[in-house]
C-alpha cells in the first residue's frame, strides 16, 4: 500500500480521527491487559499483600510462596501430568486423522468425496446431544478411562475443512507429475504434500492442543477417579468451588480468615499462571500461521 | 479420466464403483478411520435420539425400550422450569450477540486504520491472548477479582466508601458479567477474520475515494465496512444457528444458588436432570436436547435462506 499518498493528503479532520482511533485501541489494550498483568503481579506477591489489597499493578513484597504452594500440591501436579498426556496423545491422533480425512476429500478424482463431505459437515449443525452421547460412551465402556479424554474428540470437521482447502490450493501439476512418475497416492501424501503443509499442520496442532488443554466438560461427565482428572477439573475445585464458599461466608472474622486464606488466595493466582502459561508462551510463535488458518477456514469453508 | 467415463455408461454402476475402489484403494483406506469415527461418535448418538420418544430403561437398551410418543416433550413444555430456562437462554444469547457481533468488527476496522505498525501488532498480540485462557481460569479470575472480601473491584468500590457488591452471587449482575467477560476474552480473536478480509481490500478503491475527497472516516464507512459485510453475514448466520445451544461450561461454572433465577439455561437444566439428580431421567433430558437441536437447526436454515435470498450469501 502506498502510505505516502494517504499521509500527504491528511486533513485536520483525518488527523483527529486517527488520534481518536488510536486512543480507542489504547483503551482496549489497557482493558485486556490489566487483568492479565494483575494476575501475574498478584502471583508474585506475598500472601498478606494479596489479601489486604495492596497489589494494584506491580508485585508487592515479592515472593514465590504461591508457586511453592502450587508445586507442592499433589492433586495439581497429578492434574498437570494428566493434561500433558491428554494434550500430547490427543493432538497426535487429531492431526493424523485430520490429514487422513482431508487428503482424500481434497482429491478431485476421489469419487465419493462430496457425499462423504456432506455426511461430515452435517454433524457441525446437528447432533445427538449430551444424553445419547453419554449412553454411547457408557456402552463403549469408556467411562472413567483415559480413552474418554481422547477418542470422543478425535476429529473436528471444521479443521478438516481448513486442511482440505489448504490441500486443494496446492498446484495440481504436482500430483500429475508424481502420478506420471508412478508415485502412489500414499507416497504422494507423505513425500510431496505433507512437507508443503507444515503451516497448516502447525495451526491444526495449536487448535487441537488448545482444545485438549482447556477441555473440561468431558472430564466432568465421564471421569470419576482422582488419578485421571485433568488440570481443568482440579482448577475448578480450587478456583470456583472454593471461591463460592469464601464469598458466601458472611460472619467470619476477617483477620482470622485473612491469615488462613492468605496462602490459598495467593495459590489461586499462581495456579492461574501455571495453568495458562504453556499456551500463552507457545502461541505468539505460530500466530502468523493461524491467522492464515482462520482465514482459509472461514472464507472458503 | 472423467471425460472418458461419462459418455459410454456401459459398465454398471456397481462395476465402476468396484474399479474405482481398486484404483484408489489407498484413498479409501485413509478415509476409513475418520469415517468410522464420524459414524460412531456423531451418527450413533443421532440414532440414540429416539429415546426422546421412549421410556429409556438401561437394561433394555435404546432399541428395546417402549415407545411413549411425545410424552417427554409435553412434560417439558408444561414444566414450571420451561419458561424460565427458555427465557434465560434466549436472553443471554441475544444479549451476547448484540454486543459480541459488532465489537470485533469495530476493533478490526480500528486496527486496520492505525498507521502505527508496532502499536497495531502489540494490540493484536495482547487482545488475542485471552482466547487461550480456559473457561475455568476465566471464571476463576472473575471470582478472584469480584470477591466481596479480597477482590480488587470491591476494594476499589470500598475506597469510594461503598459497601462491597456480591457480583458473582447476583442475578442482575450475572448476565452482564457473562456477556462482557466473553467480549474481553474473544473480541481480539474474533477480529482476526475481519482483519484478514480487510487486508484484501483493493488499494485502488481507497485511492479513488481519496480523489473524490473522502475523509478517512468516510473511507472506513464506505470502503472498509462494505468489504467485510459478506463475511459478517456468514458469521452471523453461523451464530444464530447456536442461539439455543448456549455454551454449558461457563454458565455452569458461574452458576450458584443465588443467581439461579437468571443463570438457569437449557443446558444446565438438562445437566442437572441427568447427572446431578438421584433419579436421572435420560429420556426426558434427551427430549429437551432434541427440542433444542431442532430449534437451532430450523433457525439456521431460515436465516441462511433469508441471507441467500436478500444478501446472496449463504452457507450451502
Amino acid at each position: 500500500m502506498s502510505m505516502n499518498v494517504y499521509n500527504r493528503r491528511m486533513t485536520r479532520q483525518d488527523r483527529l480521527f486517527l488520534l481518536a482511533n488510536d486512543i480507542f485501541l489504547f483503551l482496549i489494550l489497557l482493558v485486556v491487559l490489566y487483568p492479565l498483568v494483575y494476575v501475574v503481579s498478584a502471583s508474585f506477591s506475598s500472601p498478606s499483600a494479596v489479601v489486604t489489597g495492596k497489589v494494584w499493578l506491580f508485585p508487592v513484597e515479592p515472593s514465590l510462596a504461591g508457586y511453592k504452594a502450587v508445586f507442592s500440591n499433589k492433586s495439581i501436579m497429578t492434574g498437570y501430568a494428566n493434561t500433558l498426556f491428554y494434550t500430547i496423545a490427543g493432538t497426535m491422533l487429531n492431526v493424523i486423522l485430520t490429514i487422513a480425512a482431508a487428503y482424500p476429500l481434497a482429491r478431485r478424482d476421489f469419487k465419493p468425496r462430496n457425499v462423504i463431505m456432506m455426511i461430515f459437515a452435517f454433524t457441525m449443525f446437528f447432533g445427538g446431544g449430551i444424553i445419547p452421547t453419554y449412553i454411547l460412551i457408557k456402552n463403549l465402556g469408556l467411562i472413567d478411562t483415559r480413552w474418554v479424554m481422547i477418542l470422543p474428540q478425535a476429529l473436528s470437521v471444521f479443521n478438516i475443512i481448513i486442511t482440505r482447502t489448504f490441500f486443494q490450493n496446492t498446484p495440481s501439476e504436482l500430483l500429475e507429475a508424481s502420478q506420471i512418475d508412478g508415485c502412489s497416492d500414499m507416497r504422494y501424501l507423505i513425500s510431496v504434500l505433507l512437507p508443503l503443509s507444515k503451516p497448516i499442520i502447525a495451526v491444526m496442532a495449536l487448535f487441537y492442543s488448545v482444545m485438549h488443554w482447556n477441555a473440561f466438560f468431558d472430564a466432568l461427565l465421564y471421569l470419576n477417579s482422582d488419578n485421571l482428572r485433568p488440570l481443568q477439573l482440579v482448577l475448578r475445585e480450587i478456583l470456583v468451588v472454593n471461591s463460592i464458599d469464601v464469598s458466601m461466608m458472611q460472619n467470619v472474622n476477617i483477620e482470622e480468615l485473612a491469615a488462613r486464606q492468605g496462602l490459598s488466595e495467593l495459590l489461586k493466582y499462581s495456579l492461574i499462571i501455571i495453568a495458562s502459561v504453556p499456551l500463552l508462551l507457545f502461541y505468539p510463535f505460530i500466530q502468523r500461521f493461524f491467522v492464515k488458518g482462520v482465514m482459509i477456514g472461514a472464507i472458503k469453508g | 479420466m472423467e471425460a472418458k467415463a461419462r459418455p459410454h455408461s456401459g459398465p454398471s454402476l456397481l462395476k465402476r464403483m468396484k474399479q474405482d475402489l481398486v484404483a484408489r484403494y489407498q484413498l479409501y483406506l485413509l478415509i476409513l478411520l475418520p469415517f468410522t469415527y464420524i459414524v460412531v461418535f456423531h451418527y450413533f448418538p443421532m440414532y440414540g435420539l429416539q429415546i426422546a420418544f421412549k421410556d429409556f430403561v438401561a437394561t433394555q437398551g435404546i432399541t428395546g425400550s417402549p415407545w411413549v410418543g411425545f410424552k417427554h416433550f409435553e412434560n417439558f413444555f408444561t414444566s414450571p422450569s420451561f419458561e424460565l430456562v427458555i427465557r434465560n437462554t434466549i436472553f443471554l444469547t441475544i444479549y451476547g450477540l448484540l454486543i459480541g457481533f459488532p465489537i470485533p468488527i469495530i476493533l478490526a476496522l480500528a486496527l486496520n486504520n492505525t498507521l502505527r505498525t508496532k502499536f497495531k501488532k502489540s494490540v493484536q498480540l495482547i487482545t488475542y491472548a485471552p482466547h487461550f485462557i480456559s473457561v475455568v481460569v476465566l471464571v476463576g479470575m472473575m471470582y478472584q477479582f469480584l470477591s466481596p472480601k479480597f477482590g480488587i473491584v470491591n476494594q476499589l468500590i470500598g475506597l469510594f466508601g461503598h459497601d462491597p457488591i456480591m457480583f458473582m452471587g447476583s442475578e442482575q449482575w450475572f448476565r452482564h458479567l457473562y456477556v462482557w467477560s466473553d467480549i474481553w476474552q474473544q473480541m481480539g480473536w474474533s477480529s482476526i477474520i475481519y482483519l484478514s478480509v480487510l487486508s484484501t481490500v483493493d488499494g485502488d478503491q481507497h485511492e479513488a475515494a481519496i480523489v473524490d475527497g473522502a475523509s478517512r472516516f468516510r473511507r472506513v464507512l464506505h470502503v472498509d465496512l462494505p468489504a467485510i459485510i459478506p463475511t459478517a453475514v456468514i458469521l452471523l448466520i453461523l451464530n444464530t444457528g447456536y442461539i439455543m445451544s448456549l455454551g454449558f461450561e461457563k454458565v455452569y461454572l458461574m452458576q450458584n444458588t443465588m443467581n439461579l433465577s437468571s443463570s438457569e439455561v437449557i443446558s444446565t437444566y438438562l445437566y442437572k436432570l441427568s447427572f446431578a439428580s438421584s433419579l436421572p431421567n435420560y429420556s426426558y433430558s434427551a427430549a429437551i436436547g432434541f427440542f433444542n437441536s431442532i430449534i437451532n437447526f430450523t433457525i439456521l436454515c431460515i436465516v441462511n435462506g433469508l441471507a441467500k435470498r436478500y444478501g446472496n450469501t449463504s452457507l450451502w
